[in-house]
């Protein structure tokens, strides 16, 4: 079984416990999560779940209908990394005499494209955005200054493709719709 | 002021009188009255602390809901499926929080496997002792996730209302399926206005989908063109009574139909194009032409690990339709050619003008040859033994004969159902209740409760092991409590039958707990003020039989049988559906 790395985008309706729910799926078929992330979406009240995981073509497929079929899921989209626009955004922090020898923050800068968030006597807090790979490097370059401390957050991604999440959401609803009701959708501008 | 507008003003008083203001009522009383509202009229349950405002409304509606009080939450749960799965409208069980409520889990983890609807209410303790660890509070929402279709709790007596409707509008649409509604005591004795309306659209769900032509257009060009088509039906012909479609579009065809274990009754025993029963236990036809076929048609079934055997073996030469509601179940076990994710009756509704009529008799011709070594060496000797103790088919062969094929059959699990499946002639469909996905010892006289309660015209005949009797054997007390009809059929061979038979093929007979030390269960069943009998004799089992079911009543005939039967014949384990054994 070849493993490629795939991005599940699961919009759902803003239930407690959904989450739950998905991630039971994923742990019954052994799939790790490798990051998670979860927000608004631009449709309003409706969330958007960002996963990153290794599997195979063929699990990632039976695993996306298994969490489509959950009631409160909307819709799943499984991108390879290919299809994604993405990122990630770790923050460090390091005592300020270890990297205010030589040209450290000047190669910091140029090569890895940080910021610097704060600055005091005792120590700093240094941005980077990027993939994981970069982030990971700029990691190990530090490491022999001492990192205070690293943290790393989830995969936020936006998609290549040109029909939108509203669109298929507007679909749905017309194809579905069998009554009227009250429900109202409303598409941030 | 003129009189004009003061007229118009009492006018205005007038109108406002005839406005009917909502009721405020309890949320207990709330929920009773939305179960009316969805056609409910029996309920199985046990009461405890924190239901007790259900509890107390119930009296009041003591007229339109019938509560069937069984003397287990477990027993609830099964109840509560049995009925669902004759009545072919959803259950309704109640239990209470804690301990309550985690009794029932098997049962829905039962239901769900098998997708009956069912609608469970469970108590929670005051919402403001929810995560504190309190008496009797225990995560049923957590717990529950993973075996429902949907659950939700409720903390708000006005949420009462429209959650039932989502429940009951989730648990009876597209694959059905049971769904939890966790209500906290306070939310039951709090008031809220009431109003219902049924739940009828669900922007995140939606079970009804569009036809599409295409891939009903390219199955029939297939089924056209196929010189050795199957078709294997399910459960999902049964949800969909989809029933004569089949038929019609099995006749048309001249494809022989096989049935999964739950698909059994959904298809005629004794017609010409009956090719069997699929499955480790089922019959030899099916399970070897499987290989042989070009074309399967699947109908609402889910290739199970117990109809396919070895995936890897399995259909090798066959271009496969999946008809099948629940899209996740297509692609999951067996890769498909044709994927039409619908409902079975549309979609053969519609397929049915584009298929040509056509015979395969050399085709069937196989299945009749298969049958014949079947029945020689398996089913005769089974049914129509001469010597030697009782066997299981021979009785469930008499119960058919007995019954002309019309009494709603309740199994246990193990080698009583395995025999029931095989030798029972079912003629009306949905009338084999059965766990399968679960394979849940106990869930047999429970069942056959709910059953009875659903069919009270029909005859219920239950086929239990003394292993799975026993397992639930305080429901004789709901049947004595609520005089229920049943008729009981004990197949006592004093041991876990279907283990047995495991460890004496695949484990070189080392019987490790499957042999039992069993009571007197006429006397248990005397104790329940039940009628009941043993038999040993072959002479004696007509007799036995048929004044069990002439008996008005409840009633318990143990039949001892075979100690070392073997349920034959078999796909063993990670074997090829077609190496199925006629020996052992």
């Amino acid at each position: 079984m070849i493993k490629k790395e795939f991005t599940l985008s699961i919009f759902t309706e803003d239930h407690i416990g959904i989450l739950n729910q998905i991630t039971i799926i994923l742990t019954r078929r052994q799939i790790n999560i490798e990051s998670i992330t979860a927000s608004e979406s631009a449709v309003k009240g409706v969330q958007l779940i960002t996963l990153a995981v290794k599997t195979s073509d063929e699990m990632i497929r039976k695993v996306a209908r298994q969490i489509e079929k959950i009631i409160d899921v909307i819709k799943v989209f499984v991108h390879t990394s290919e299809e994604i626009v993405y990122q990630e955004i770790a923050l460090f922090k390091m005592s300020t005499k270890s990297l205010l020898s030589g040209n450290t923050v000047d190669h910091l800068v140029r090569s890895h494209n940080v910021r610097f968030i704060e600055i005091t006597p005792e120590y700093m807090v240094i941005e980077k955005t990027g993939h994981k790979s970069e982030i990971v490097r700029l990691l190990n370059e530090l490491e022999p200054f001492g990192v205070l401390q690293y943290v790393r957050s989830g995969r936020v991604a936006i998609t290549r493709q040109v029909k939108e999440f509203h669109a298929y959401l507007m679909e749905m609803d017309g194809a579905m719709r069998t009554a009227k009701d009250d429900y109202g959708m409303q598409v941030r501008q | 002021m003129t009189e004009s507008t003061v007229a118009g003003m009492a006018g205005m008083k007038a109108e406002e009188k005839e406005i009917k203001l909502p009721e405020q009522i309890t949320g207990g009383e709330a929920l009773l009255r939305c179960l009316i509202e969805e056609g409910v009229d029996t309920v199985f349950g046990y009461p405890g602390g924190a239901i007790m405002p259900i509890y107390d409304k119930l009296l009041n509606f003591s007229g339109s809901i019938r509560h069937i009080l069984t003397r287990h939450e477990q027993g609830a749960a099964h109840a509560a499926q049995g009925y669902a799965m004759v009545t072919g409208k959803p259950g309704v069980c109640f239990a209470t929080s804690g301990p309550g409520a985690t009794n029932l889990i098997t049962g829905i983890a039962n239901a769900y496997l098998d997708s009956v609807p069912v609608v469970f209410i469970t108590a929670q303790v005051v919402s403001n002792l929810i995560g504190t660890d309190a008496f009797q509070e225990t995560d049923i929402i957590g717990i529950s996730m993973p075996v429902t279709k949907w659950n939700c709790q409720v903390k708000r007596p006005e949420d009462i209302p429209s959650t039932i409707a989502r429940a009951f509008y989730i648990a009876t649409t597209g694959r059905p399926g049971p769904v939890l509604i966790d209500i906290t005591k306070d939310a039951q004795a709090g008031k809220l206005n009431f109003s219902y309306s049924k739940c009828t659209y669900i922007r995140s769900y939606n079970p009804y989908k569009p036809l599409r032509m295409k891939e009903i257009e390219s199955a029939a060009i297939l089924i056209n063109h196929a010189e050795k088509p199957l078709i294997l039906a399910g459960h999902g012909v049964l949800i969909a009574k989809a029933e004569k479609e089949l038929l019609e579009f099995a006749e048309k065809t001249g494809i022989p139909v096989a049935l999964t274990l739950m698909g059994l009754s959904a298809f005629p025993t004794g017609h010409r194009l009956y090719a069997g029963f699929l499955g480790m236990h089922g019959n030899v036809g099916p399970n070897k032409l499987t290989n042989e076929a070009d074309v399967i048609i699947a109908i609402g079934m889910r290739f199970d690990d117990r109809v396919t055997g070895n995936l890897k073996k399995y259909a090798g030469n066959a271009r496969i339709i999946h008809i099948e509601i629940d899209e996740a179940e297509i692609n999951k076990n067996v890769n498909v050619d044709i994927e039409i994710n619908n409902d079975a009756r549309e979609v053969l509704q519609k397929l049915i003008p584009l298929v040509n009529p056509a015979s395969h008799e050399r085709w069937i011709r196989e299945f009749r040859i298969c049958d014949k070594a079947e029945y020689d060496t398996v089913i005769k000797p089974e049914i129509k033994p001469v010597s030697g103790p009782v066997k299981m088919g021979e009785v469930v062969n008499m119960v058919s004969e007995l019954t002309n094929g019309d009494a709603v059959i309740v199994t246990d699990v193990g080698q009583n159902q395995m025999s029931a499946a095989r030798y029972y002639r079912f003629i009306n469909p949905g009338s084999l209740v059965t766990s399968g996905g679960m394979g849940t010892m106990g869930f047999g006289l429970p069942a056959a409760v709910g059953a009875k309660t659903g069919a009270p015209g029909k005859q219920v005949v239950a086929f239990l092991g003394d292993g799975g009797l026993q397992m639930t054997i305080q429901e004789l007390g709901t049947i004595l409590h609520f005089n229920i009809a049943v008729k009981i059929v004990l197949l006592n061979n004093f041991f876990l039958g279907m283990v047995r038979q495991w460890q004496d093929m695949f484990f070189e007979k080392r019987y490790a707990s499957t042999e039992l030390v069993n009571p007197d269960f006429i006397k248990i069943a005397e104790g329940y003020h039940i009628p009941g009998k043993r038999v040993s004799a072959r002479e004696d089992l007509k007799d036995a039989l048929k004044e069990m079911l002439e008996c008005p009543g409840p009633y318990l005939l143990e039949v001892l049988v075979e100690k070392e039967g073997t349920v034959l014949p078999m796909v063993e384990p990670g074997a090829s559906v077609s190496d199925v054994k006629l020996i052992k």
